[in-house]
């Protein structure tokens, strides 16, 4: 999974057809609008995408115009999992009564960080506690971006938003970002993982085993967000590459309950490589990015030995 | 042919959705709604309604996995009342919007503060213009009927529109009554399966809730409001089609003794049933009143109202609703704006009763037609009145 220049090969392993059409009105260099290409890519067109109001939903579909090339709904805010299960509870009855086909679908509920930690955690949680056979999908782009970069609580210790601007009595968030994929993992659900589109064949990998996977599955996904995060739009990747290589967000799967890391770095890059090129971290002080660092070796420590025990058990 | 049972009204309900063969049920429970949501759980749990019977974590997730299930094309229902309405008020304007054919019945009770289980209609006027199909049943019988009427109304394709039927929390949901059970082959001829016009599949993909922006939204408003308009007369063609297969007729709104009527009551729902007393009472004593009872408030009836009020000098509408510092009642203010036009109009007096579970007698009725009377009399007086208000 490591990105060598055998990559140049990379893009012959993957599948060609492009559901996730181009030429949406996303920003340049969005990596939300790779997620969603990467995700439909593994998802090929057997597949039904819920999408919650957010980023998404709103570059993709400007009637009469629409970047989906299958079928799509959108509902609201705060409900993806919910219609979601309506479209699965829905396919399920008709099947059995003869009134749609066979084929294996992938009803696939897209929500952004907002949509999924904040306002749609309720519905989220019903969805995954009644077992529906899809899977959600969480573009974690770490703030509301769709209105104007308002903080989530998703959005990291220290970043300034419009919400949460730093300013001489402020940091700008001060909250720690809430861990949504062990949240999830309490639910007990057979597959979650989390995966950032800096890595496309780890992060379609897990897709695929997502959509493979039979009832409901998680797909927590890191997208960089130059309009948001405020960093030159051609970094979205290189974001997202140091976003990993720093721990910042880690990479990992949890199979049946199992924590597996999908690369164990026993040594990281420093923090300060992936806060620095972002404007929302511009004003942060020696002293901020130390406590920062002391964080995120915390969390990952935390992370390898919880690895480590469901490795060894 | 129909059997005749005594049944509870809530449970003629959950008939209803069985004999119409619903798909996907997504409910949450809410008094007085519960006894329509637990026997259709019971149904499915026996088999005797093969459906998905989806237990959501609330109203919002009930209504947003109906609209979900609708988009695949299933047949779906859910149930609901008061404050599990009002949390799915964001969602009712998208699946109208979407014109997706959901079918719902509100055990109308009031809206907190101060929380109340018992019975009023402010729950659907808060949701009045949520651009849903909204009928009015006053017995048991009705409730059924309309249940079962409204899957065939909502799926027409001339119109795709959601479809509430209201019954009374407690006065209605909870009363036993007689009701004919249509058969299930009857239902069936009536009710085929529902066949949609557009659905997720990746057969043939589509793109459903997209963006409008403002050169394309009115538009897209001016279609849906002809769709819900247009529903009127597909809704008196399922009637007439009803008639003919079940032998039970059903119009917009009901008269009852009207014929020279100098007064109207005009109202909707279970306590319709009260009026009629008082109307029977009061005219043993020579008083000429009737009743006007409006059974479909959306699309509202205007040249039905307009023929039913023609004749009359006083429409007394009584509304189990308030309009906080507005006119008084919505339905009076609908009716008083259905009149205004004409040249020739009867006086139209509002009154505000049966608030929060609180009845509406035979003497309050008379006490409304007399001072309906009294108005005639001497001219109009306050804006509306609440009656059986104790001081
Ligand atoms: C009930 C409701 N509240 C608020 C909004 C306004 N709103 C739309 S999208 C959005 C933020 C979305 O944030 P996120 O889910 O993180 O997605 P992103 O825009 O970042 O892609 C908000 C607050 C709304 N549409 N509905
Ligand atoms: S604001 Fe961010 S997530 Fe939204 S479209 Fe632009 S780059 Fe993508
Ligand atoms: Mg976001």
């Amino acid at each position: 999974m490591a990105e060598t220049p055998g990559d140049l090969f990379l893009p012959r392993l993957l599948p060609p057809q492009e559901f996730f059409a181009e030429g949406n009105r996303g920003c340049q260099g969005c990596g939300a609008a790779l997620v969603m290409r990467q995700v439909l890519k593994a998802a090929g067109p057997d597949t039904i995408v819920c999408n919650a109001t957010g980023c998404m939903e709103i570059i993709s579909s400007p009637y009469p115009e629409t970047a989906w090339r299958i079928p799509w709904i959108h509902v609201a805010f705060e409900n993806a999992a919910a219609v979601a299960a309506g479209v699965e509870s829905g396919i399920k009855v008709l099947r059995r009564k003869g009134r749609y086909h066979d084929r294996r679908i992938n009803v696939v509920a897209v929500a952004g960080d907002g949509g999924t930690a904040d306002i749609g955690l309720q519905a989220l949680s019903g969805a995954l506690e009644r077992y529906h056979d899809f899977t959600y999908v969480c573009y974690d782009n770490e703030a509301y971006m769709n209105t104007g970069i308002q903080r989530s609580s998703s959005t990291p210790y220290g970043a300034s938003t419009t919400t949460s601007p730093s300013g001489r009595e402020s940091i700008g968030q001060k909250t720690q970002k809430k861990n949504l994929p062990m949240i999830v993992a309490a639910h007990e659900i057979p597959y979650l993982a989390t995966a950032c589109p800096s890595f496309p064949l780890d992060l379609m990998d897990k897709a695929r085993r997502a959509f493979q996977t039979v009832g409901p599955t998680y797909l927590h996904i890191l997208a960089p967000c130059p309009t948001g995060w405020r960093h030159a739009s051609d970094l979205a990747i290189e974001m997202g590459r140091l976003a990993v290589e720093t721990g910042a967000f880690p990479l990992y799967e949890v199979v049946d309950g199992k924590l597996k890391l999908s690369m164990k770095m026993e040594t990281r890059k420093p923090i300060i490589d992936y806060l620095k090129p972002q404007g929302r971290f511009r004003h942060l002080k020696e002293d901020d990015i130390k406590e920062i660092q002391r964080r995120v070796d915390e969390n990952y420590e935390k992370l390898l030995r919880r690895a480590e025990l469901d490795e060894g058990g | 042919m129909g059997e005749r049972v005594g049944l509870e009204v809530s449970l003629a309900v959950s008939e209803a959705v069985k004999l119409a063969r619903a798909d996907v049920i997504a409910a949450y429970p809410i008094t007085p709604q519960t006894h329509i949501v637990e026997e259709l759980s019971q149904m499915v749990a026996d088999g005797d309604l093969d459906a998905e019977y989806v237990m959501v974590e609330s109203e919002h997730s009930a209504m947003s996995a109906c609209c979900g299930a609708a988009a695949v094309g299933a047949r779906t229902f859910t149930a609901t009342a008061s404050q599990g309405l009002a949390l799915m008020h964001e969602v009712l304007f998208i699946a109208s919007g979407l014109r997706l054919p959901v079918v719902m019945a509100v055990a109308n009770r009031a809206l907190s503060a101060p929380i109340s289980i018992w019975g009023d209609q402010s729950d659907v006027m808060s949701e009045r213009d949520s651009g849903w199909i909204q009928l009015f049943a006053e017995t048991g019988q009705e409730a059924l009927d309309l249940t079962i009427q409204a899957f065939k109304i909502a799926e027409d394709r001339r119109v795709l529109l959601p479809a509430e039927v209201n019954i009374d929390g407690f006065t209605l949901s909870h009363v036993v009554e007689p009701i004919v059970i249509p058969g299930q082959e009857e239902v069936d001829s009536f009710l085929p399966p529902y066949e949609p016009q557009v659905i997720l599949d990746p057969e043939k993909p589509v793109t459903m809730g997209p963006v409008g922006f403002p050169e394309l939204y009115t538009e897209i408003k001016k279609q849906q409001n002809e769709a819900l308009l247009g529903s009127y007369e597909v809704i008196l063609e399922v009637w007439d089609r009803f008639a003919e297969s079940f032998g039970r007729k059903y119009r917009p709104v009901e008269h009852y003794r009207t014929e020279d009527a100098e007064i109207l009551i005009n109202m909707a729902g279970a306590m319709s049933g009260t009026a009629r007393i008082a109307v029977d009472m009061m005219r043993e004593t020579g008083k000429k009143v009737g009743l006007i009872r409006t059974r479909l408030w959306r699309p509202y009836p205007f040249d039905e109202i307009r023929n039913a009020v023609k004749g009359a000098k006083a429409v007394a509408v009584v509304d189990r609703a308030l309009s906080f510092g507005g006119q008084g009642g919505p339905m009076c203010s609908e009716l008083r704006s259905a009149l205004y036009p004409l040249a020739e109009k009867p006086v139209v007096t509002s009154y505000i009763a049966g608030l929060g579970g609180r009845d509406i007698t035979v003497e309050n009725f008379q006490t409304i037609v007399e001072d309906t009377g009294d108005v005639l009399a001497n001219g109009p007086r306050e804006e509306y009145k609440m009656i059986g208000v104790r001081e």
